[in-house]
C-alpha cells in the first residue's frame, strides 16, 4: 500500500525558497476542496524555511530548514480535531477538511511543529497537504519538491523499495525534527544542525605563520575526537551534544598544552587560541 | 485545463490556464523521454543532471506578478499635463494621472515624436530601455523597441557593464575577450573542475544568488557534486553570502575597496616563495618583471607583504600567507564574479585593478591548466554548440537587425547619452566620456571621445522610457528625479507592465502586457553575441515558443503592437512591421536557425519546446586549454577574431600574451596613474582612508539581488515580500533588509527589527535593520534592484526612500578618471535609529 514519505537534507537545502514559492502558486487562491481550501495571500508559510544562523564573525555557518507539516502518526492535531475534522488517509497524510475544520481554531495551537495557519478570511485552520490533490491526480512528488534545485527535498512512496528515501544510507542517518515531542512524522531529515565547536590556533612566538597540522582532542568521558587544524590554522567539531561537557586539548611539541573544560550549550567559537612557549 | 509553454528570464514555464485565467506556473513539464543528460565521469564517479529544469524563486511568482495590483491597467494622463497648453514639468512624480484612451494616447505620443523631431530634429528623441522585463527574441528591448527608434532616427542610450565594470575595462586589457566585454571563454569548465580542482576560491561571487545570471538554479546541483566531492572551498567577500552558507568553508572578508591589495599580498607571497608557475609566466606572459618591481616595493618603496595587506585590508597576516600557500599548493580554481567576471569588488573605485589582479593570479599559476581556471561555476556545463539558435545578442536575434526582416532600418542620428549620466547631460548640458558603453570591438574603442550634446545636434527634448527603473540600480539616483522635474524635457512617455519607480515621472503612461499575453520565440539562458554560449549555465538546452498564455489584461497591449500603431500614425506602418505579426517573426527566426533540420515547426508548434540534448560523441574543449597548451583555439568561441586565423593561439590582447604590463594601456594611456599600465593598488576615493571616514564611518556594499532579478519581480510580486532575506514586514510595510554586524548595531543602539535610516550627502534610505553576523564589522549589507521607490515626501528629490533604493546612497563619480564605469560599492555612510514620526 502506498506510503508517503518526504525526507529533508538540511545540508542541502541553499535556502533559494523555490518550494516555498511553488507552495504559494499551487494554493493562493487555488480551492482543492475537500483537501484544502485556498491560502491566503500572504503569512501562511505551509513550507516554512527555518533559518538557523550559527557562530560568530568570521566563522559562521547558516542552516536552512524547512519544515513542512510533519505528517504525524501520532498528530496532535486529530486529537484535538472535534467532528473528525482532521484525519489521516491510509497513505500517511494527514488532511484537515476545510469545512468540518470551520472555526476550529484551536488547531493553530495543536501543532508543536506550528505548520497549522488560521485563515482570517475564510475562518479555517490550514496546513500542507503533500499537494494531496496532485497525487490523487497523477502526479509522483509535491510541488515544493519538483522545484527544489538540489534534491535536498525526496518525496516517495516508502512501500516502493526502489524509491530515493529508503535507500540504506539515507535511512542509517534520517532523524525527526523535534524527536521529544513524541509525534512520530513522516517527514525525516538528515543533517540536522547539531552544537558546532570552532576555533583557530596561532603560534604567540610567530603569530604571522599559520598552524597547520595541529592536533586538538576533544574528550567527553572516556570518547576522545580528534581535529586537524587546516592551513589557516583552524579547527572544527560538529555534532556535539547539546548541555554535555567536553574537555579540549592541544599539546604542541615546543609549546605548552592548552587545556579547557566547556559545557556546550549552543555553537561555540572560541576564538584565537594561542600557544605559547 | 490548458497547459501552454513560455520562457522568462531565468528558467522555462508551464502554464496553465482555466477559463482564461492563469492557476498555475510551474517549471516547463517536458516529457522525460526528451532529456538525454549527459555524463561526467571523474574520479571514478558520474556525474549527471536530474530531468528537470530549476527555475530562479521568482520566477514562480509569474501568476502573482501577472495579476498584479501593480499593473498598468489603463493609458493614462497626467492630470496637470496639458500638450496644447501648459506642461508643468515641475510637477512629475507629483501629480496623479487620468484615463484617456488609447486613440488620444497615441495621438499625443505620436503627435509629439513629429513635433519634437520636426522641431529640432531626430536626435532631441532619446528613449532608454532596461534589462530583461521580459524575454524573447521578438519582445526584447533590442528586438521591437530597436527596430522602432532605429526606423524614426533617436540619441540612442549606451549602457554601461554596470554588472562587470572592472572586467570590461581592466581586465581587458590583460587578457583581451573584449568580444566577451571582458568576461572569459566559458566552455567545459564544469567538467575540468569535477576532473582536477581541489580548491575554489569564490572571490566576490556569490553563484548561489546572480545564478549564471539567466540560468536558474540548474548550476546548484554541480556545486552540490563540487561539494560532495570534497573540494577545498574559500569564500572572499565583505559578506558571508548564500553560496558560502550553503557549502561552508572558509570565510575571509575584507574591508570593501580593498581586494586588490590582498591580491597584491597573494602575488608577494609567491614572488619570495617562488611558488608560481615559472615556466608559463615566462612563456604566456609579459612584463613580469614590471609588476614584480612594483609587488616587491622597488618601484614605489611599499613593498605589498601581507603585514602591508593586512593593515589594509583588516585580515590577518597568517591568513593571507596561508591562503596564498594553499592556493599555490593546490589545483585551484578561482571563482570571481559570477561568469568568472562580475562581482562587487569591480564596482568599486579602481575596480579595473581587482579584476586585472584576478587574471594575473591565475596566470601565476598556470590559467588554462587542468583544474586552474577562472570560472564562476554557474556556466560551463556540456552544451552542443553546433547547434544554432540565434539569440538577443546577436544581430539576427532582433526584428531590428535580422535577416528575417526584409529591411532593417540604421539609426541615421550618431548622438549617444551615456546611461549613468543621462540625468547629468539633461540637467547639466555639456558633458563627456570615453568609450562606447559596450566596447566589443577592439581595446581602442574604450578610448573613443564622446560628448553631448554633440556638435550640431539638439539637446533631448523627449524622453521614452520603456520598462523598468533606475531608481534602485544606478548611482545617486535621486538625480533622475530632478531630471524628471526639468522643464528641459517637454515631453515624458513610460510604457511598462508594471508601476515601476520611474513610471509616475511620465507625461503619458502606455500600458504593455506580460509575456504571457503575447506571442514569442526564445531559448533558455542564451544571449548570445558578446555572451555566447551562456546556456552551458543550464543543464539541458532548449528552445520555447513563448505561447499567448491568455488576452492581454485590461486595456494593455504587446509592445510591438504598441510601436505598430505609432508607426502607423507616423506613416511607417508598413516599414516597422513589413506585414508580420509578432508570431509571423517568431516562425521566421525559427526557419533562420538549425531547428527546422530537427523539428518540423508544426510539430515545435504542437511540442513548445525544444531541447537540444549534447550528443553521446561529445568532447569537451575546456576554456582556455588551448593556451596554456601553446595550441590554436580549440573551443567555439566564435567571436575570437583571431580563432580560425594564423594567430588562432593568441589571445586578445597587444601581444597576444597575458599582459602584466598592458601594452594596450600603455599605448593609449601610458601616464594614467589610476589605471596605470602595471596594475596597482590604489585606495578608493571614497573609502576608509578618506576624509569622509570621520563623518560616515560605515561602509555600503549593495551586491545584486537574491529574490529578484535587477528591480524585476521585486514589488510586482507581493508574495516575495514574506521572504525574510528579501523583505521584512514591519508596521503593515514590506521594508527592505541592511544587514550590519552587532557591534555596529550595539553601537547605535539598534536591535534586530528596527527601521533604520541609512544616510550620507546623496540621501536617505530607510531600511529594517538585520543585525548578523553575517557581515564584517564596519561594514552595512544592502541589496541593489529594490524596485520600490518610495520617498516620504514624494516627487521631492532627496526624500527620504522607504522602498530601499540604497543606490540614491552610491556615488556617481566614475570608477577612475578615464573609466566610465560606476563604483556603487565605494559608498560610505552611517547609520542610525528611525524614530517614526520625528522626521529625519
Amino acid at each position: 500500500m502506498t506510503q508517503y514519505r518526504m525526507l529533508i537534507d538540511v545540508s542541502r537545502c541553499i535556502g533559494c525558497y523555490n518550494c516555498y514559492l511553488a507552495c504559494r502558486d499551487e494554493h493562493v487562491g487555488r480551492d482543492h476542496r475537500p483537501l484544502s481550501a485556498p491560502q491566503p495571500e500572504s503569512g501562511h508559510k505551509w513550507m516554512a524555511i527555518r533559518e538557523e544562523e550559527r557562530g560568530t564573525y568570521p566563522k559562521v555557518k547558516m542552516a536552512h530548514i524547512p519544515v513542512p507539516c510533519q505528517q504525524c502518526a501520532e498528530a496532535p492535531c486529530i486529537k484535538a480535531a472535534s467532528d473528525g475534522a482532521v484525519y489521516r488517509r491510509g497513505d500517511g497524510i494527514v488532511v484537515i477538511d476545510p469545512d468540518k475544520a470551520s472555526g476550529q481554531r484551536a488547531l493553530v495551537e495543536a501543532c508543536p511543529y506550528g505548520a497549522i495557519f488560521w485563515n482570517e478570511a475564510l475562518s479555517v485552520p490550514q496546513k500542507c497537504t503533500f499537494c494531496a490533490h496532485l497525487l490523487d491526480s497523477g502526479w509522483k512528488e509535491p510541488r515544493c519538491v519538483e522545484v527544489c534545485p538540489t534534491q535536498a527535498l525526496v518525496f516517495a512512496d516508502a512501500d516502493d523499495r526502489g524509491s530515493a528515501v529508503v535507500k540504506p544510507d539515507s535511512v542509517r542517518s534520517a532523524e525527526t525534527l523535534h524527536p521529544e515531542f513524541g509525534m512520530k512524522p513522516l517527514v525525516e531529515y538528515m543533517n540536522l544542525p547539531k552544537p558546532c565547536l570552532v576555533g583557530e590556533v596561532s603560534f604567540g612566538d610567530q603569530v604571522q605563520v599559520p598552524a597547520e597540522d595541529i592536533s586538538v582532542f576533544l574528550r567527553r568521558g572516556d570518547h576522545v575526537r580528534i581535529a586537524v587544524t587546516d592551513c589557516f590554522g583552524d579547527f572544527e567539531f560538529d555534532n556535539l551534544e547539546a548541555g554535555a561537557e567536553y574537555q579540549l586539548k592541544i599539546e604542541q611539541v615546543g609549546y605548552r598544552a592548552h587545556e579547557l573544560r566547556l559545557r556546550m550549550q549552543t555553537d561555540l567559537d572560541l576564538g584565537t587560541i594561542i600557544l605559547d612557549r | 485545463m490548458e497547459v501552454f509553454t513560455s520562457l522568462t528570464n531565468s528558467g522555462p514555464i508551464s502554464v496553465y490556464v482555466e477559463d482564461g485565467k492563469v492557476v498555475r506556473i510551474r517549471p516547463l513539464a517536458a516529457d522525460e523521454s526528451d532529456f538525454r543528460p549527459w555524463t561526467i565521469e571523474a574520479d571514478g564517479r558520474r556525474y549527471s543532471p536530474p530531468k528537470k529544469f530549476t527555475v530562479a524563486p521568482y520566477v514562480l511568482t509569474e501568476r502573482d506578478r501577472l495579476y498584479s495590483e501593480d499593473r498598468i491597467r489603463y493609458p493614462l494622463k497626467r492630470v496637470n499635463f496639458d500638450p496644447n497648453g501648459a506642461r508643468n514639468p515641475e510637477e512629475r512624480g507629483k501629480a496623479g494621472y487620468e484615463r484617456i484612451s488609447w486613440d488620444e494616447a497615441l495621438d499625443i505620443v505620436a503627435g509629439e515624436i513629429k513635433r519634437v523631431q520636426g522641431t529640432y530634429g531626430p536626435a532631441a528623441v532619446s528613449a532608454m530601455t532596461s534589462s530583461h522585463h521580459n524575454w524573447g527574441l521578438v519582445g526584447y528591448k533590442i528586438s521591437a523597441f530597436a527596430r522602432f527608434f532605429n526606423m524614426i532616427g533617436y540619441t540612442a542610450v549606451v549602457d554601461n557593464p554596470d554588472s562587470w565594470e572592472g572586467w570590461h575595462w581592466g581586465a581587458t586589457h590583460t587578457w583581451g575577450f573584449y568580444w566577451r566585454l571582458g568576461m572569459p571563454e566559458p566552455y567545459d569548465m564544469l567538467e575540468d573542475a569535477l576532473k582536477h580542482t581541489e580548491m575554489i576560491v569564490f572571490w566576490s561571487n556569490d553563484p548561489d544568488t546572480t545564478r549564471g545570471v539567466y540560468t536558474g538554479y540548474d548550476s546548484a546541483i554541480w556545486r552540490q557534486w563540487l561539494k560532495e566531492k570534497g573540494v577545498t572551498m574559500v569564500f572572499i567577500d565583505p559578506f558571508h553570502n548564500y553560496t558560502a552558507a550553503a557549502m561552508g568553508g572558509k570565510w575571509l572578508a575584507p574591508r570593501p575597496g580593498t581586494d586588490t591589495a590582498l591580491a597584491m599580498a597573494i602575488a608577494h607571497v609567491w614572488i619570495t616563495e617562488r611558488t608560481y608557475d615559472q615556466r608559463y609566466v615566462a612563456e604566456r606572459t609579459t612584463g613580469f618583471e614590471d609588476f614584480k618591481a612594483y609587488v616587491l616595493g622597488q618601484t614605489d618603496g611599499v613593498a605589498k607583504t601581507p603585514a602591508w595587506a593586512a593593515l589594509e585590508t583588516g585580515i590577518p597576516v597568517r591568513t593571507i600567507v596561508a591562503l596564498a600557500r594553499e592556493w599555490a599548493r593546490k589545483r585551484t580554481m578561482l571563482a570571481a564574479g559570477a561568469r568568472g567576471g562580475e562581482g562587487g569588488a569591480c564596482r568599486t573605485a579602481f575596480g579595473t585593478e581587482w579584476a586585472r589582479m584576478m587574471v594575473l593570479l591565475q596566470a601565476m599559476q598556470g590559467l588554462g591548466k587542468p583544474g586552474v581556471g577562472i570560472w564562476g561555476t554557474a556556466m560551463g556545463g556540456p552544451r552542443d554548440n553546433s547547434v544554432w539558435f540565434p539569440a538577443y545578442g546577436d544581430p539576427d536575434g532582433r526584428i531590428a537587425h535580422s535577416k528575417v526582416a526584409r529591411v532593417r532600418p540604421e539609426n541615421p542620428v550618431t548622438q549617444r547619452l551615456y546611461r549613468p549620466i543621462v540625468p547629468d547631460a539633461i540637467l547639466n548640458s555639456n558633458i563627456s566620456w570615453l568609450g562606447e558603453g559596450f566596447c566589443n570591438r577592439s581595446l581602442d574603442q574604450q578610448f573613443t571621445p564622446f560628448s553631448y550634446p554633440m556638435p550640431g545636434h539638439p539637446e533631448v527634448k523627449l524622453w521614452y522610457r520603456y520598462g523598468g527603473s533606475f531608481m534602485g540600480t544606478m548611482t545617486n539616483t535621486s538625480k533622475w528625479v530632478r531630471m524628471y522635474q526639468s522643464p528641459k524635457l517637454e515631453f515624458v512617455v513610460n510604457q511598462d507592465c508594471w508601476w515601476s519607480s520611474e513610471t509616475g515621472y511620465a507625461d503619458i503612461i502606455l500600458p504593455a502586457c506580460t509575456q504571457l499575453e503575447r506571442d514569442d520565440i526564445g531559448e533558455w539562458g542564451e544571449p548570445g553575441g558578446q555572451s555566447k554560449g551562456g546556456s552551458s549555465g543550464c543543464n539541458f538546452r532548449v528552445v520555447v515558443r513563448m505561447k499567448k498564455c491568455i488576452d492581454p489584461l485590461w486595456e494593455s497591449k504587446s509592445d510591438y503592437q504598441i510601436f505598430s500603431l505609432l508607426a502607423q500614425r507616423l506613416g511607417r506602418e508598413e516599414d516597422y512591421t513589413e506585414g508580420n505579426s509578432d508570431i509571423d517573426w517568431a516562425r521566421k527566426f525559427f526557419e533562420i536557425s538549425d531547428l527546422p533540420q530537427r523539428i518540423s515547426w508544426e510539430e515545435f508548434e504542437r511540442k513548445g519546446y525544444y531541447i537540444i540534448n549534447v550528443p553521446e560523441d561529445y568532447r569537451a574543449t575546456p576554456a582556455l586549454r588551448w593556451y596554456a597548451e601553446g595550441r590554436t583555439c580549440d573551443t567555439p568561441d566564435p567571436n575570437n577574431p583571431k580563432r580560425l586565423t594564423d594567430k588562432g593561439h593568441e589571445l586578445g590582447t597587444d601581444s597576444g600574451k597575458i599582459e602584466f604590463l598592458s601594452q594596450s594601456l600603455n599605448r593609449r594611456a601610458p601616464d594614467d596613474n589610476e589605471r596605470p599600465p602595471v596594475p596597482h593598488y590604489l585606495p578608493s576615493w571614497e573609502g576608509h582612508r578618506t576624509a569622509q571616514a570621520a563623518r560616515y564611518p560605515l561602509h555600503l556594499i549593495s551586491p545584486h539581488p537574491r529574490f529578484s532579478f535587477h528591480t524585476h519581480y521585486d514589488k510586482h510580486a507581493a508574495w516575495l515580500d514574506d521572504i525574510p532575506a528579501h523583505r521584512v514586514q514591519k508596521d503593515g510595510y514590506a521594508w527592505w533588509p541592511a544587514r550590519l554586524h552587532p557591534s555596529d548595531a550595539a553601537a547605535r543602539d539598534i536591535r534586530d527589527g528596527d527601521i533604520v535610516k541609512l544616510f550620507n550627502d546623496r540621501g536617505t534610505v530607510l531600511c529594517i535593520a538585520v543585525v548578523t553576523e553575517r557581515v564584517r564589522p564596519g561594514v552595512v549589507h544592502s541589496y541593489a534592484s529594490s524596485a520600490k521607490y518610495d520617498p516620504l515626501e514624494p516627487g521631492k528629490a532627496g526624500s527620504p526612500d522607504r522602498g530601499g533604493c540604497v543606490a540614491i546612497l552610491s556615488p556617481d563619480r566614475m570608477l577612475s578618471k578615464n573609466v566610465a564605469g560606476m563604483a556603487s560599492n565605494s559608498c560610505l555612510i552611517d547609520v542610525a535609529k528611525w524614530l517614526l514620526g520625528r522626521g529625519p
